[in-house]
């Protein structure tokens, strides 16, 4: 998948030069976005609604146009010669399909590709396994609950086993008992699969539990203008979130986004 | 939302079962009734049948007049059914291009619209003095109700798809035939089928409009053409036949058209769940 390229093996999985994300309407999403991922990280980009976390995801995946600036994913304009099994995405809703099993849903990337139900289920069934949703192949969305339905979606993002991850809002909906299971979820498939994760959140606490970097993000117009390293071992001590390093990593994430502006959008 | 939801699995049973059976029994109990107080009430005010017939008077007719109400029936049917398989064919096939490109629909939707808008009836003439073959005629007035429910609720529902799911389509590339066969598709069933449901009867509708205004005589025509001629000699016990007959075409049609509709969402679409209180 990679090109034979000189500067491969130290070449950053995700490379954002000077990216600019102007809308039809003049609303400017991303101002001069530079920014560069390394393979394996689990990045968060944080900040307040508009400040265009989701607009730069969607940019990475090919989903939106760049105005303006150069986005490289392995090397390749995304939507492009990147592979399209390559990058997993998982929405804001689960975005399941209604009338497909829960099989199918997981089997649709797949399917698309071109393989074979009989050549997929081995893996769908294996992703299912993952998510621990193996007794639920043959159920519909409707049947299942808010958190097993994102559990679909992660699984169908992962299918194709992608190197990126890309993660926009995904829990913001669930209550807070799900979304600390599904970060668990997420972490231990972030680490089974060797992937690289970009996670979008507007919650300080999510993005430094998840991450080992978040990028702060502010509005009008959407720009970075924190990148903060959290330290910390994974997986996760199951008391982690009352250590002193956690705690201090939020006191400085939150006050990064405060620096910039009111706090009143954000979610605590 | 709960954590963890159990698959149904009803332990209430019996209850779904005495009540699925309340949903036949009642209506028929129903029906039996009225037709019972309308026969009392002919008998006991000796109503002429050339006014009101008794219902017993009209199953007679029924029976004796059957074969050649049966024939007229089989004419009907097979007009209706006609029409409507073309206005699904039609109305599906131009959908589609009309959701392909606003353009086309641009350009040619309000000739739809004036085909949906002008009273079949008033068309009909014109139509039959076009078209030589009686039977075509017909088919085109009968289409032409039919046609447009099918077609409007094709281009909805095509449109209708999940953004997010149509970028997820985009994300893995997928070609416009598997957009259309596994997002597009499922995404407007729903619209299709009330539509279904719609043009079933509206078919029937236009088919008997039509051979009203037709008139036309002979063997091979239609129920509509026993009514007339039924009430052209005053045969009012006929007339009601034939209105049976024609009301129970309509009511076969749409039975078998939510049947189907069930069949085809029952087991996703939020309009065919059953829930459980």
């Amino acid at each position: 998948m990679t090109q034979a390229n000189a500067t491969a093996t130290s070449r950053p999985l995700i490379e954002i030069q000077n990216v600019y994300k102007q809308y039809n309407t003049g609303v400017i999403a991303v101002s001069d976005m530079s920014l560069d991922i390394k393979d394996g990280q689990f990045v968060s980009f944080l900040g307040p609604s508009g400040c265009g976390k989701s607009t730069a995801l969607r940019m990475i995946a090919g989903l939106a146009e760049v105005s303006a600036g150069k986005i490289l994913v392995n090397g390749h304009e995304p939507g492009n010669a990147a592979g399209p099994q390559d990058i997993g995405f998982v929405f804001q809703e689960p975005t399941l399909m209604p009338w497909a099993t829960v099989f199918d849903n997981v089997y649709l990337p797949l399917r698309l590709g071109g393989i074979s139900r009989k050549d997929a289920a081995p893996r769908v069934e294996e992703v299912l396994s993952q998510v621990g949703l193996s007794k639920f192949a043959d159920a519909y969305p409707r049947e299942l609950s808010g958190g097993m339905k994102m559990r679909v979606s992660i699984a169908r993002a992962v299918v194709t086993k992608p190197r990126l991850l890309l993660m926009d809002e995904p829990f913001a909906a669930l209550d807070e008992m799900t979304r600390f299971k599904l970060n668990n979820d997420v972490l231990r498939l972030w680490q089974e699969n060797g992937l690289t994760v970009i996670f979008v959140t507007h919650s300080v606490y999510e993005s430094v539990y998840l991450s080992n970097r978040v990028v702060v993000m502010a509005a009008r117009p959407g720009r970075v203008v924190a990148d903060i390293a959290i330290p910390g071992t994974y997986p996760r001590a199951e008391n982690f979130r009352t250590t002193p390093e956690y705690n201090d990593s939020c006191k400085m994430v939150a006050d990064a986004l405060n620096a910039t502006l009111g706090s009143d959008d954000i979610d605590h | 939302m709960t954590t963890q939801t159990p698959i149904l699995n009803s332990s209430q049973n019996r209850r779904a079962r005495i009540e699925k059976r309340k949903a036949v029994i009642m209506p028929t109990l129903a029906i039996v009734l009225a037709l019972l107080v309308w026969e009392a009430l002919v008998r006991y005010y000796e109503v002429p049948h050339y006014l009101i017939p008794a219902p017993s008077l009209i199953a007679q007719t029924l029976i004796k007049d059957g074969p050649s109400l049966l024939n007229s029936m089989m004419f009907t049917v097979k007009l209706t059914l006609i029409s409507l398989a073309l206005a699904i064919i039609g109305g599906v096939l131009i959908g589609m291009v009309f959701a392909l490109s606003r353009t086309i629909e641009m350009s040619f939707f309000p000739f739809a619209v004036i085909l949906q808008v002008t009273p079949v009836v008033a068309i009909a003439p014109l139509i039959l003095i076009y078209v030589h073959d009686t039977f075509s005629a017909l088919l085109i007035c009968a289409w032409i109700v039919a046609f447009f429910p099918i077609l409007s609720n094709t281009v909805i529902g095509l449109r209708s798809a999940d953004h997010n799911l149509r970028d997820l389509f985009k994300l893995y590339r997928a070609t416009p035939l598997q957009r259309l066969r596994f997002l597009l598709a499922p995404s407007a069933l729903p619209y299709f089928m009330a539509a279904l449901k719609v043009a079933g009867g509206l078919a029937l509708i236009g088919a008997v409009v039509a051979e009203f205004v037709a008139g036309t005589a002979g063997q091979n025509t239609g129920l509509a053409s026993r009514i007339l001629e039924s009430s052209f000699r005053n045969e009012i016990p006929r007339m009601f036949a034939a209105l049976l007959l024609v009301s129970a075409l309509g009511i076969v049609i749409f039975l078998v058209t939510s049947w189907l509709s069930r069949r085809v969402l029952g087991h996703w679409h939020e309009s065919e769940i059953r829930r459980e209180s």
